[in-house]
């Protein structure tokens, strides 16, 4: 297959500019860029979701064109979005042949035969699921799985899979990496859209770099390094990805002492102002849960939360932001921001009362000042602070998240996975905030499964497994080694314990 | 970008006032089908019959904004006018028998919005049961049989409110006016106003944001309580009496109004001012009909057919 000087305007603003393509039965291209650098618009045009302006597609040798999402589907290219497209009441089975069940002679669906077929598309993915399971019970990964499954019984030459491991544990992650390889094997022509440049050198044999629309480098993995990759990708030279800077501590804000909660068991530490404390471990380990707890969003079972020094229960979120605790959760599109409002209303709604009048009444004005300095000071990209602010990309909804937070002058910060879905110039954008944080004496929690990510901003690193604390470590003494250990080692014991 | 944010603008104006293109739209037809539609007197009349319905939905509004739903409202107007009536007949002044009746309709809402916010149950079946219950409970407190306000001063000066006229103008109409500036102050001016919106565009953003979730689901309801008995008080006085099976169906003409302004059934997204233009697209259409002497069975289709054309329009519009 390959795309030839494909453009796409969207009313006027070009989106994509003569990007050329290559794609081979048996390799696997990983596509990289930041956010807004035109990846899944190449892609929904490769798909038939969009038509290119200008520009050719070839298809084993033929010039083809595709207007609808299913002519493309036809001719044997597949998509998993981001966004999985399962229908969660339905199970594997049906998801995988959902519109194009199997028949029996009556016109009833052969029931048999979809699970039959249905198995065996899963078992060649590895999965050990019962087709009949709904999809709803299954975890994300698996559900991936599912996706992988149906794009196979399509009978898909071309796979397309956008920001695959984004959701995905670690262990989840390896078993995918197995399966692209078994596609690859195969012959299958594989473009995978991944922030995580790791996952970009282990999975993919060559990486097709675009900036502002551009296709800015097509070359093999072996030949870049992965600082060579983000130079690429950035158009600059990022100086220091991890901007450290040591902190200068004050009292202590707040200590946590035996915290049992829903999936957390007994967790024990403190954190002072001017500190980033950050909370590795694996997926489901208990982080989010311990975060929800201590804001009061999920009631604490057992232990106690102190806040200078002061024993606190918040029943609410609410009470936990009038004593100064702001939690920004890692599920922005559910629990973080509203997505159909503007990022002004966004911005400050959880600060609202200090910009209200007696009655409730809001002060436009001083509203509006506030947020105008929050978009100036975190430097967020927007055309208007009215504007619905699903229309932003990922790393400026996310700094408005954190404005969100900030407006509320908080002194104890819990950011949980604050860089997810985020390219890296934002990235780095996001660790200065951090750090500026810090100087300003807030206390921050920052749970991240980014593991380069907590060692370099962490002043101290907590590791969770199982809902416990598996271990504690400074910012000297932690590597990746020692924390996937703990993550991983405590696992392996409680598994033994428990029967 | 700049056409880009230029057409984006352009098409929200649209999207935004469509429901006030479509009540245009209707007068200049009207008004050129029929001599007497465009007449001080028969535009009077428009605003006056649409008071009622234009109350009831602006308290509505509230409701749907958070992603609910009030189907009692029929029913609690029928109950507060029986309460108003009573209370009329029985010589107390509407000093005190009008807030007193806007104040049960507001206790009447929040039972139902409690139900929705802590016994987690959907406020379609919450407030179905409420309509049910309620109207049961207005005939049990007529005992079936309209209360006549009276002849008492009381009485005279309570008609006045369905009835009267200041400056040549029918009071239900400053009423209407009354409640709009009202809502509209509170939906887009306060705290209170941004969280219901909040809540209906996200509920675990909501309670993340610090926002009482529950306390404002039940102001919702009481809201709409209030405004539904507020139309109650219009109605029993425009009839010098209160009928316990007033207001039957009123809750599909409010919902009805809700949707063609242009508030999402979603929730998190619609405007007061939709929800009042909305009314007026129903009355007008009523009344035209009426002028054009087409019978009250066609009107129910007319009616029918122009409330699916405007969430047609509205659902383009978004979708695309």
């Amino acid at each position: 297959m390959a795309l030839q000087g494909i453009e796409k305007r969207f009313s006027g603003v070009t989106v994509l500019e003569g990007v050329d393509l290559a794609l081979y039965p048996g390799r696997v291209k990983a596509l990289a860029g930041e956010n807004g650098a035109g990846k899944s618009t190449l892609m929904k045009v490769l798909s038939g979701v969009h038509q290119a302006d200008a520009g050719e597609i070839w298809l084993r040798g033929d010039k083809v064109r595709f207007t609808t999402p299913r002519q493309a589907m036809d001719a044997g290219i597949a998509i998993i979005h981001q966004e999985l497209n399962l229908v969660g009441g339905l199970s594997a089975g049906e998801n995988i042949f959902l519109g194009r069940e199997p028949r029996t002679r009556l016109g009833t669906v052969d029931w048999a035969r979809l699970y039959r077929q249905a198995g065996e598309l899963l078992a060649r993915l590895k999965q050990h699921i019962d087709p009949r399971t709904p999809v709803a019970g299954l975890s994300i990964g698996q559900q991936q799985m599912v996706e992988i499954a149906r794009a196979l019984s399509l009978d898909a030459e071309i796979i397309i899979m956008d920001e695959p491991t984004d959701a995905l544990t670690d262990i989840e992650t390896d078993i995918l990496e197995q399966v692209v390889a078994a596609l690859r094997e195969e012959g299958k022509s594989l473009v995978m859209i991944t922030h995580r440049l790791p996952e970009i050198f282990r999975m993919c044999d060559s990486v097709a770099v675009l900036r502002d629309g551009q296709l800015v480098h097509d070359g093999p993995t072996t030949a870049l390094s992965e600082n060579d990759l983000i130079r690429k990708m950035v158009g600059r030279e990022l100086a220091d990805r991890y901007p450290y800077e040591p902190p200068t501590l004050g009292e202590e804000m707040i200590n946590v002492d035996r915290l049992s909660a829903p999936g957390v068991a007994e967790v024990s530490f403190s954190a002072r102002a001017g500190e980033v404390l950050g909370f590795g471990g694996l997926m489901g380990a208990g982080r989010t849960e311990m975060a929800q707890a201590i804001c009061g969003d999920v009631p604490i079972k057992g232990g106690e939360v102190r806040i200078r020094q002061a024993s606190v229960r918040f029943a609410s979120p609410q009470e936990a932001l009038r004593a100064g605790l702001v939690y920004v959760p890692e599920d922005r599109k559910q629990a973080g921001l509203l997505l159909e409002h503007s990022v002004a209303d966004n911005m400050s709604l959880a600060a609202l009362p200090a910009f209200c009048g007696p009655l409730g009444l809001i002060n436009a004005g001083r509203e509006r000042a506030a947020v105008a300095h929050y978009i100036e000071a975190f430097r967020i990209k927007l055309q208007d602070m009215h504007q619905p602010i699903d229309t932003l990309s990922g790393g400026n909804q996310q700094k408005v998240s954190l404005a969100k937070a900030l407006m509320t002058q908080p002194d104890i910060v819990i950011l949980d996975e604050p860089t997810r879905g985020v390219d890296v110039g934002a990235k780095r954008e996001i660790y200065l905030l951090i750090n500026e944080l810090k100087r300003q004496g807030k206390c921050v929690l920052l749970i991240s499964s980014e593991m380069p990510e907590l060692l370099g901003l962490s002043d101290r690193i907590m590791v969770l497994a199982n809902g416990r604390i598996s271990g504690e470590f400074t910012r000297e003494d932690a590597t990746q080694e020692t924390i996937m250990t703990a993550a991983a080692h405590s696992e392996a014991a409680t598994e033994t314990v428990t029967p | 970008m700049n056409t880009l944010t230029m057409n984006k603008a352009a098409t929200r104006l649209l999207i935004d006032n469509k429901a006030f293109l479509a009540l245009a739209l209707l007068v200049i037809v009207s008004a050129a089908l029929s001599d007497n539609f465009l007449t001080v007197d028969n535009i009077l009349n428009v605003l006056r019959q649409s008071s009622i319905n234009a109350i009831i939905a602006m308290g509505v509004t509230f409701v749907i904004l958070t992603a609910g739903i009030d189907l009692s409202v029929g029913a609690v107007l029928a109950l507060t006018g029986a309460f108003a009536g009573a209370m009329t007949a029985s010589g107390l002044t509407p000093w005190v028998g009008v807030p007193g009746t806007v104040a049960a309709g507001a206790c009447l809402g929040a039972i139902s919005g409690a139900f929705v916010a802590f016994g987690r149950i959907q406020a379609f079946i919450v407030t179905l049961v409420a309509m049910t219950i309620l109207r049961g409970a207005a005939l049990v407190f007529t005992d079936g049989r309209p209360i006549s306000i009276g002849t008492t001063p009381a009485a005279d000066l309570f008609w006045q409110l369905g009835g009267g006229y200041w400056l040549g103008v029918p009071i239900p109409i400053y009423l209407m006016f009354f409640v709009f500036v009202l809502c509209w102050g509170v939906l887009h001016h306060t705290r209170f106003g941004r969280h219901v919106y909040a809540v209906g565009g996200g509920e675990k953003v909501a309670r993340l944001s610090g926002i009482n979730v529950a306390r404002i689901k039940i102001s919702v309801y009481a809201i709409s309580g209030a405004c539904a008995a507020l139309a109650s008080v219009v109605l029993t006085a425009r009839l010098g009496s209160a009928q316990p099976t007033a207001g039957t169906g009123y809750e599909l003409d409010a919902i009805a109004a809700v949707v063609i302004g242009g508030t999402s059934l979603m929730g998190g997204r619609g405007r007061i001012f939709g929800t009042l233009v909305g009314a007026l697209v129903i009355g007008v259409l009523n009344n035209a009909l009426n002028i054009m002497g087409v019978s009250s069975y066609f009107q129910m289709i007319a009616k029918g057919a122009v409330i699916l054309l405007a969430v047609l329009l509205d659902s383009r519009s978004t979708s695309s």
